[in-house]
């Protein structure tokens, strides 16, 4: 008893100094609603001393499982098995768990931590997969993300997203910093911080840059910053307006909007901001390119037709190739982003002043809305396409929400104060 | 840590920098006002305190065109106050204006900076073709970046709908 006391007050304090240096760290607060329906049963036993550690491993793993919809966490109340030959299978098939998590942590010179995972199949009592890895403390979350891809993995057969990081603008009063997260909020870093708007940031496919755009200059500029030397570089300065910045595929050029030519119009440059090339040709406005995952086409929102819709177009062909218009419902679609498969694309639906995250299949042409907010902006597929982030509203405050692509499960994930605005979910680590 | 002080410091030197630009606004300013100063006998409106772009009782210290929702077409009622900017840079060849255009805050940002272009382009055009030269007119957009009402209603929406015309050295 007095140990197991010991633990607890070991782990409330940790809890405490967490609570306590979460708003310094300006990290993200995250809650979740509603659920799909098929979720996942699975029990994740803390792994043995784990409370030596100053982030609690299995917490992580198991927050990240929760908020991607797809799992419910079972309570494994003080049973603990830490090997194989430790459980008594029955006990997690009376508790409804289908699978279960169990494994060790180990304190080692210099600050390191081996950590053994093992993740069990409760029915056929076998195991399903397994990793050992020595990580520095400052690894652990890191690593717990890691622990939740391959679990993900190998109980949906889907990639884990639980390791790549997202983008966004936080404004706070007059400052607006462009800053980069984990994919759950933590770990939060300003890239660049300025006294004027910065939007559109868009990372490029290898994760190690972000375009975007800023008006430090009294009007909009396209920015390319290289994230782990902070070095940045001017792409698109053409006279007039220059934004909304796509990386193609293979990350050697962008898609861009400049009215350099009258209007705003799609243009290709090369990532140096070489060889500028005009795409669209239209008399209305043409922006917000998104790239096919092959590189051939893209879609972009246009009010060729009077009102803004979404469209696609070769990027192959001569710049007169014909644009298809692919959204017909309602008279305000905007804001495409083309899912990783290249199937469908999400964008944002107005609806009696209501704006909504809305999915379209490029088979069946039919929009399913996801969301039943106010004013949702800047939809962002994660790069396994089951997860939207985007930008919504609440009190009057931006915040950051994600949904699952059945809309069946949101999450907020919402910092201390400020605004935050234009997200963008980045490429799967490499 | 040592990077966080780097981050803030480039803020810290951008905030400097903004600063000093603004400084140098003001003096451009006075400069302006003193060199337009002249042109004013051009004018037979306004009164002869006033230089007619500030002259209270001028169609010309009307500087603001306001629009309807996901409208960039010039309502009447605004096109006299254009086409009167358009005759004071006809016959004022050195003078040359910035026009800003805006939108409410609903909807997609990149969307309304292009829709704040279309209606800066929008007075331009009308401009152009009452007497303006083309080099002494540029519009840019701030699309929903720069609202100069906060609320979340349609009063300030509808301010915020908006083109500014700024002449150079104001």
């Amino acid at each position: 008893m007095p140990i197991q006391s010991r633990q607890f007050f070991r782990s409330a304090w940790i809890l405490v100094v967490w609570l306590i240096s979460a708003p310094l760290q300006a990290g993200l607060d995250i809650e979740i609603f509603g659920g799909g329906t098929t979720r996942i049963p699975i029990a994740i036993v803390p792994f043995a001393d784990e409370h030596q550690l100053e982030q609690s491993v299995t917490a992580v793993v198991g927050t990240d499982l929760e908020r991607s919809g797809l799992f419910r966490l079972v309570d494994p109340e003080d049973l603990r098995p830490y090997a194989p030959v430790e459980i008594v299978y029955s006990d997690w098939t009376d508790r409804g768990a289908s699978a279960l998590v169990i494994g060790r942590t180990i304190l080692m010179p210099g600050g390191l931590v081996e950590i053994q995972f093992r993740l069990m199949d409760v029915a056929r009592k076998e195991q399903l997969t397994a990793l050992a890895a020595t990580v520095p403390m400052t690894q652990l979350r890191a690593t717990a993300h890691r622990i939740a891809d391959i679990i993900y993995e190998a109980l949906t057969g889907d990639v884990g997203v639980f390791s790549t990081r997202i983008a966004y603008v936080l404004k706070q009063g007059d400052r607006y910093a462009l800053q980069v997260a984990d994919a759950d909020g933590h770990n939060a870093q300003s890239i660049i911080e300025y006294t004027e708007p910065i939007i559109s940031p868009a990372w490029s496919p290898d994760g190690n840059q972000l375009a975007y755009v800023s008006f430090e200059n009294k009007k909009p500029v396209v920015y390319i910053q290289t994230l782990g030397t902070r070095e940045r570089k001017e792409v698109a300065n053409f006279s007039g307006s220059n934004s909304a910045p796509a990386w193609s595929p293979d990350g050697k050029r962008l898609a861009v909007v400049l009215t350099v030519q009258g209007g705003s119009q799609i243009y290709l440059i090369n990532a140096d901001g070489s060889g500028m090339q005009r795409l669209s040709r239209s008399s209305g406005i043409d922006t917000e390119p998104s790239f096919s995952p092959d590189g051939r086409s893209i879609i972009f929102t246009s009010d060729r037709g009077g009102s803004p819709q979404i469209y696609r177009m070769s990027v192959t062909e001569t710049e007169n190739s014909m644009a298809e218009r692919l959204t017909f419902e309602g008279n305000y679609n905007v804001s495409p982003d083309f899912s990783e498969d290249g199937r469908s694309f999400t964008f944002i639906n107005r609806n009696n002043g209501r704006f909504n995250v809305a999915v379209q299949d490029f088979g069946s042409r039919q929009m399913q809305i996801l969301t039943n907010s106010q004013f949702d902006e800047s939809p962002s597929f994660a790069p396994n396409g089951k997860m939207i982030l985007y930008a919504t509203e609440i009190g009057g405050r931006g915040i950051l929400s994600a949904v699952s692509r059945d809309g069946q499960t949101r999450q907020h994930l919402s910092i201390q104060a400020g605004d935050i605005r234009e997200p963008a979910w980045g490429p799967l680590a490499k | 840590m040592k990077k966080l002080l780097g981050v803030l410091m480039i803020g810290l030197l951008t905030a400097c920098a903004s600063t000093t630009e603004q400084s140098a606004d003001v003096e451009d300013r006075a400069i302006g006002a003193n060199g337009g100063a002249g042109d004013a006998s051009a004018l037979d409106s306004g009164s002869p305190d006033f230089h007619p772009l500030q002259d209270p009782n001028s169609i010309l210290s009307q500087r603001s065109v306001y629009y309807d929702y996901d409208s960039y077409s010039v309502k009447n009622e605004y096109r006299e106050l254009v086409m009167s900017h358009a005759r004071y840079l006809r016959d004022n060849a050195n003078s040359k204006v910035l026009l800003q255009g805006n939108t409410d805050d609903r909807g997609s940002r990149e969307y309304n900076l292009a829709l704040g272009q279309r209606r800066a382009d929008g007075v331009k055009s009308m401009m152009t073709l009452s007497g303006a030269r083309d080099a002494q007119v540029e519009s840019v957009s701030l699309g929903e970046e720069k609202p100069s009402a906060v609320g979340h209603d349609e009063s300030s929406w509808s301010q915020n709908r908006r083109t500014d015309i700024i002449y150079r050295g104001e």
